[in-house]
């Protein structure tokens, strides 16, 4: 493999499930690279797809999951869906790890602290389990664990839930993987405790030039964190682009609307709030033109028939699908279209559009 | 920290007032847990006070202990002139029917084998207001309000709805006996941005249309400062700060009250990460530190902190801070154009 491969490639990655309701579409052609040691952000609703996007990285999607042929995923120039079982235990943990957003279920509540970090360690590594602990004992006081030989001995129920997505952490980076993939890691935590986490895994990364996935809902989350960051809504990603460039030329409407309902603190109090209407579409239906559509202001004609696909904006690296780009003399004359008539071409009446 | 100070209390025209609250609660070989140590404030009518805090910090034991569940262990709640302390128990089922509560997931404080209808009408039927067609209407109009229609969601149990509708329907069931307080207790934190946005947006409308009072309680500074009038910044059962959103958000006087806003990610990557960073955990309600509680991850502390506890004092008109070393306020700004 050439040197300049990217860690991870994934190409058209859709994954589907088989349900009772029929084939639910929940990541739908997903493509993007990720370089060694840098991290991006992913960011969208619930329900876009991106934890079953990061899932199907990981290849521990549950049973009833279809992954149609033309999807790939390519770790350090691997293939990570023809592993085999065998092969995909000691993949995971040494070359991907994963934290989960809620500490408390993604550890096991009767078993003991250390022996949830020793574990992988003596799996993995062949470790004696002395070497174990003390390599534990390592990781903890490297995850600022204050008195970490008396917390080894704990249960995860005596640990506050920073402290336990400290642990969870340690877990993680306890054989050294390339990839860590933190989905959503701090939403469960307070506004406090996810600041001391994220620049835990900030100093972290950098330290071990791991690069990593944050996956969020929260554009401030990502802001002064990720390099890159992809936007994703019903299982596709509408916008990509590095951060800064996706923070000053917004192009893509949803990422405009997800950035307007943030609360700021420099905004007078009670400030409207320009909250996106409606909710994501069901995924079971076949959807047909651009799916933010029925949501989104700028809605004409064209949205609700075709479907617009990701496309370079002219500025390095930064791609987005949208028939209309905010900021552009497309978008301000669609804006003025349907102002003029109260309604988008997609039935969203925008007078009433700020109540709901 | 002190909760002793009552300097920033209003008098008499307040609608509902809290005086040295005191919660505790047992936690096995006689230790106790001082979850609430004696807080005070007051809500205006027509007012949303926003408390505010980390996890641990009292807020939702004090929103609760408001409603007497349960009852506080010292302290005194006057609501509209009545001591809700003192009531008896029929008396005390009659007054919470006018302060209501909404919680942080909506979708366990829902009861799933419950149509939608059901649920919200249950105020009404207690109080036998579910004869004929006011009821009805009553259920209707309420879940209209929320933006939901009712011909669609009555007939519907909880798990067909996403965490924001299911957080409308709560508020549809706080609305429908008519309350004057609805305590909101982290009423967005399970929520996405967006759909946190919508229940906001709505929680204003909803203060407008029924002329309710709120008690908004919840860790995210950002979001308290969207709604509030008025916003208490509490720290191991103890008043930190108390002043204007506005007020508190420029000049924060209290080293936590710096913390907690300097830990907000900002949505703009031009902003750079702050480096202030809370430090250590949050010590033990069991035996909190002597003193000024925060003092054991706070920057300025000196030997002063530990030996007494700073009260509440007013350090700029209708700002009030419990610190012995609080940040410098500029005294003449006047509030800056606060709404409260």
């Amino acid at each position: 493999m050439a040197a300049e491969r990217p860690l991870l490639e994934v190409e058209n990655l859709r994954t589907y499930f088989d349900t009772p309701r029929g084939i639910l579409k929940a990541v739908d052609g997903v493509s993007f690279t990720l370089d060694k040691g840098e991290t991006i952000g992913i960011v969208g609703e619930s329900g876009s797809g991106k934890s079953v996007l990061v899932r199907s990285i990981m290849n521990i999607l549950t049973s009833n999951a279809i992954i149609p042929d033309g999807s790939e995923v390519f770790f350090d120039g691997k293939d990570t869906r023809n592993l085999s079982r065998s092969e995909a235990k000691h993949f995971w943990g040494t070359q991907m790890a994963m934290i989960f957003q809620d500490p408390m279920t993604s550890l096991n509540p009767v078993k003991k602290v250390g022996i949830q970090i020793t574990e992988s360690i003596r799996y993995h590594l062949g470790a004696s389990k002395q070497e174990a602990m003390e390599r534990a004992l390592e990781l903890m006081v490297q995850v600022g664990i204050p008195e970490p030989r008396k917390r080894l001995k704990e249960y995860p129920h005596q640990l506050s839930g920073g402290m336990r997505q400290r642990v969870t952490i340690a877990i993680a980076l306890a054989c050294n993987p390339k990839l860590l993939i933190a989905d959503e890691p701090t939403t469960a935590l307070d506004v406090t405790v996810q600041k001391q986490i994220l620049d835990l895994l900030a100093s972290l990364q950098e330290e071990l030039g791991m690069a990593m996935i944050l996956i969020t809902h929260d554009l401030g989350v990502v802001a002064g964190r990720a390099r890159r960051i992809g936007v994703m809504y019903a299982g596709k990603m509408v916008e990509t682009a590095d951060t800064t460039t996706l923070f000053h030329h917004m192009n893509h409407p949803y990422t405009e609307a997800l950035f307007k309902s943030i609360p700021r603190v420099e905004h007078q109090s009670h400030t409207r709030l320009d909250a996106i209407s409606g909710r994501p579409p069901d995924m079971v239906l076949d959807l047909v033109g651009c799916r933010f559509a029925p949501r989104c202001r700028y809605a004409q004609e064209q949205c609700i028939t075709d479907e617009p696909d990701l496309f370079d904006t002219g500025q390095t690296g930064h791609r987005q699908a949208c028939f209309y780009p905010v900021g552009s003399p497309e978008n301000a004359e669609a804006l003025a279209a349907n102002q003029a008539t109260g309604i988008t071409a997609a039935g969203l009446d925008l007078t009433a559009a700020a109540v709901s | 920290m002190a909760g002793t100070g009552k300097v920033h209390m209003r008098g008499t025209e307040a609608l509902v007032s809290v005086e040295d609250l005191v919660m505790e609660f047992p936690a096995g070989r006689r230790a106790v847990v001082h979850a609430v140590s004696g807080i005070s404030f007051d809500i205006l009518e027509g007012e949303t006070l926003g408390l505010v805090g980390e996890s641990g910090c009292g807020k939702s034991t004090t929103g609760r202990a408001m409603m007497q569940l349960p009852s506080p262990t010292a302290g005194s709640v006057r609501f509209d002139g009545v001591e809700m302390t003192e009531l008896s128990k029929e008396d005390l089922r009659r007054t919470r029917t006018r302060m209501q509560m909404i919680f942080q997931d909506p979708i366990s404080s829902l009861n799933p084998r419950r149509k939608v209808k059901d649920i919200v009408a249950e105020g009404l039927s207690i109080w036998h207001n579910d004869a004929g067609d006011t009821a009805v209407q009553k259920v209707n109009e309420v879940l209209d309000a929320v933006g939901l229609d009712p011909e669609v969601v009555s007939d519907r149990r909880p798990h067909q709805f996403s965490g924001g509708q299911c957080q409308r329907i709560c508020i549809a069931r706080a609305l429908v006996l008519d309350p004057k307080v609805i305590i909101c207790d982290e009423p967005v934190s399970a929520l996405d941005v967006s759909v946190q946005a919508q229940i906001l947006n709505l929680l204003e409308e909803m203060k407008e249309r029924y002329g309710l009072t709120l008690v908004f309680i919840a860790h995210d500074l950002a979001v308290v400062k969207n709604v509030s009038d008025r916003v208490v910044v509490m720290y191991l059962g103890k008043v930190c700060e108390v002043a204007g959103p506005d007020t508190l958000y420029a000049h924060p006087a209290h080293p936590y009250t710096d913390v907690l806003l300097a830990s907000i990610p900002e949505p703009d990557p031009d902003h750079p990460v702050s480096d202030r960073q809370i430090t250590g955990e949050l010590p033990s309600p069991i035996n909190p530190p002597s003193g000024c509680r925060f003092r054991t991850r706070c920057e300025k502390v000196q030997d002063l902190c530990s030996e007494e506890e700073p009260e509440l004092r007013e350090i700029a008109p209708d700002h009030y801070v419990a610190c012995h070393f609080p940040n410098e306020v500029p005294v003449s700004v006047n509030g800056d154009g606060d709404s409260s």
